[in-house]
């Protein structure tokens, strides 16, 4: 019973790794979510319609 | 406290249900129901006019048939259903309390009422401007408010879903990580806000300019940011369907992830990669550089189309895992033949998974190849291919999770059982044929709009092959039979839970959550819910699915270099 809370304890002081804190935090993935697209497809894509000369 | 926090335990799968969130998700699949009734009925018209040998409907009704399916199929049906989805993920699968149950009551009513107000507009005749609405083509400024509405409802259901994951981890209704299929439904509504955002941004100046406040809308603008809504909203649902596979695995089998970290990863390929393949609906435009095209579908779609592969090998694999350990080991597929396939949650799951990943997966990852997209661009290989990824991969996903929710969500018996047992082959076969054919006629340079492919009365005519009309011929039968089989789901789905056997629980009373939920460990609860070791490691555990994946590997392979060698033939090099 002692050894098992032992066990118990020491996972609990284990540090989470990295990558799990990441995918935990639903807020962080939902602003990466929104970010990478936003950057890559809307602003990047708009950019370049944007900077297209004007016929004349 | 004033809260309602009454909860009932289903004594059949031992899942918690908040009184409320049961509620909304009864409602959302109500109303999802009646969208996909709708779309349904228009679909007869559909089919029946690009079956060019019937040629049903003069063009200004085809069109508008064609606006209103679109709609109520890809839009009002799958985001409805979605968010019961949402609300099951986060407070049943949570044990959780939702969170501002009156905040998603008016979301709710914002989505009705915007997809009442949507469909008034089109069937007004004026806003036969299909799914994609192009400006500068305009339609009635109630068409965009519709929208507009639905769109502000979706997104107050999304926060009240991150809502209740706070309420849940404050009030410490699970452990360590949310349960996988949670995290599915995680993804699908970050891609979902990402979405309606991408929405909002470009329907409320195309509002503003139908009602004469904005003076132009680029065209090429209004596609690139429109396509960032059309299509990612089209990514909620392999993000909402995956999470049904992983479910219905652990439902049906007590199945365990191969590897939960494995999954998780591929979730988060989805969330950082998946919308950015709308690209490819603009391969062929002029204005956006190769880079951009190339980037978006080459390179960042490759990576979700790898989340999806990992997904499609990792949920066969879990129920081989689970159907192994109950004793079918022999040979290499008896897992397989001995699967419960008179059971249609798990028919509907398995043929789901399938046509996604051979029909819809394989065709998506052609379409995304900028110089393999010129063969079929804009042809009805497109329709082919969103009929294998959205109708058989989400819709028949969708219909088997119903009859699992039936008796656990609405109490009552599901009500034709044999009905019950054909109609995912009904429909998901006739699906199956209604896409393959498409793609075949779009091969052949079929339109993917133009009502009339016999160009009947036009000065510059083109002649299609026979092989076109016989593609487009059964492709009209195959979706007569989809439709049947639609109707199938219909009456069973209505029939059970307005007219269906009770489920009585004897002794059956709420409890509060303060006073302790105490939910009874039940195999179906705890196998969706519960976290697993990694079952895949050390050896080779589930090689009859290894083996599915070298055909589809093979499939895939022989596909792509089939369209590079039919390129060189459309598009001599001399």
């Amino acid at each position: 019973m002692n050894a098992e809370r032992i066990k118990d304890d020491e996972l609990s002081d284990e540090p989470v790794p990295v990558m799990q804190q990441l995918l935990d935090n639903p807020f962080l993935l939902l602003f990466l979510g929104i970010a990478m697209p936003t950057v890559l497809y809307i602003v990047w894509g708009v950019m370049e319609i944007v900077s297209l000369p004007i016929a004349k | 406290m004033s809260v309602n926090r009454m909860f009932r335990t289903c004594p059949s799968s031992g899942l918690v249900f908040h009184e409320p969130a049961e509620k909304l998700m009864r409602w959302n699949a109500v109303a999802a129901a009646v969208s996909l009734l709708i779309g349904g009925l228009l679909a007869i018209g559909v089919v029946l006019t690009r079956w060019q040998a019937v040629h049903l409907l003069p063009a200004d009704r085809f069109y508008q048939f064609l606006t209103a399916h679109g709609l109520n199929m890809l839009v009002f049906w799958i985001i409805f259903f979605e968010i019961a989805v949402l609300y099951f993920a986060s407070s049943t699968l949570l044990k959780a309390r939702l969170a501002t149950p009156g905040m998603a009551w008016a979301g709710f009513w914002l989505m009705v009422l915007g997809a009442l107000v949507n469909n008034y507009s089109v069937f007004r005749g004026d806003s036969s401007v299909m799914f994609t609405s192009y400006a500068p083509m305009g339609a009635h400024p109630t068409f965009y408010l519709g929208l507009i509405l639905f769109a502000v409802g979706a997104l107050i259901a999304c926060f009240v879903f991150f809502g209740t994951l706070m309420v849940a981890k404050a009030e410490r209704t699970y452990h360590g990580s949310v349960p996988l299929v949670t995290f599915g439904a995680i993804t699908a509504a970050i891609i979902a806000v990402f979405t309606i955002a991408s929405g909002a941004i470009i329907l409320i100046p195309t509002f503003l300019w139908s009602v004469g406040l904005v003076e132009h809308i680029d065209s090429l603008m209004y596609k690139t940011v429109w396509w960032a809504f059309g299509h990612s909203s089209q990514q909620i649902n392999v993000a909402a369907h995956v999470a049904v596979w992983y479910a219905v695995a652990a439902i049906v089998f007590g199945a365990k992830p191969l590897s939960e970290k494995v999954s998780r990863g591929a979730f988060l390929l989805y969330i950082l990669f998946l919308q950015l393949a709308s690209a490819h609906h603009l391969l062929t435009d002029p204005g956006l550089t190769s880079h951009w095209k190339i980037f978006n579908t080459s390179y960042a779609m490759y990576l979700a189309v790898l989340a999806s592969m990992v997904h499609g090998l990792t949920v066969p694999g879990a129920i081989e895992v689970a159907q192994r350990a109950k004793g079918y080991t022999h040979g290499l597929f008896e897992w397989l033949r001995k699967a419960p396939w008179g059971n249609p949650v798990f028919s509907s799951m398995f043929m789901s998974l399938i046509g996604f990943g051979f029909l819809g997966g394989i065709s998506g990852v052609m379409m995304g190849t900028e110089q393999l997209n010129l063969i079929i661009h804009n042809t009805i290989y497109v329709p082919g291919h969103f009929h294998a990824t959205v109708v058989v991969g989400t819709t028949l996903a969708f219909m088997g999770l119903t009859y699992f929710l039936i008796p656990v969500l609405f109490r009552r018996e599901v009500a034709f059982p044999t009905l019950a047992k054909w109609q995912p082959y009904v429909f998901g076969l006739a699906m199956m044929g209604v896409s393959l054919f498409l793609m075949g006629a779009g091969t052949l340079g079929v339109p993917r709009r133009h009502w009339d492919i016999g160009f009947a009365g036009n000065a510059f005519g083109y002649e299609f092959p026979g092989a076109a009309w016989l593609m487009m011929a059964l492709a009209g039968i195959a979706g007569l039979v989809a439709i049947v089989g639609g109707g199938m789901y219909l009456l069973i789905t209505v029939w059970s839970v307005f007219l269906g056997k009770k489920i009585t629980t004897p002794g059956f009373q709420h409890v509060r959550a303060r006073d302790g939920i105490a939910p009874s460990p039940q195999p179906v609860a705890a196998a969706i819910a519960a976290h697993h070791p990694s079952a895949g490691a050390g050896g080779l555990v589930a090689p009859g699915t290894f083996a599915l994946a070298m055909v589809f590997l093979v499939s895939f392979v022989l596909y792509y270099f089939i369209n590079w060698k039919y390129l060189s033939t459309v598009w001599p090099l001399k």
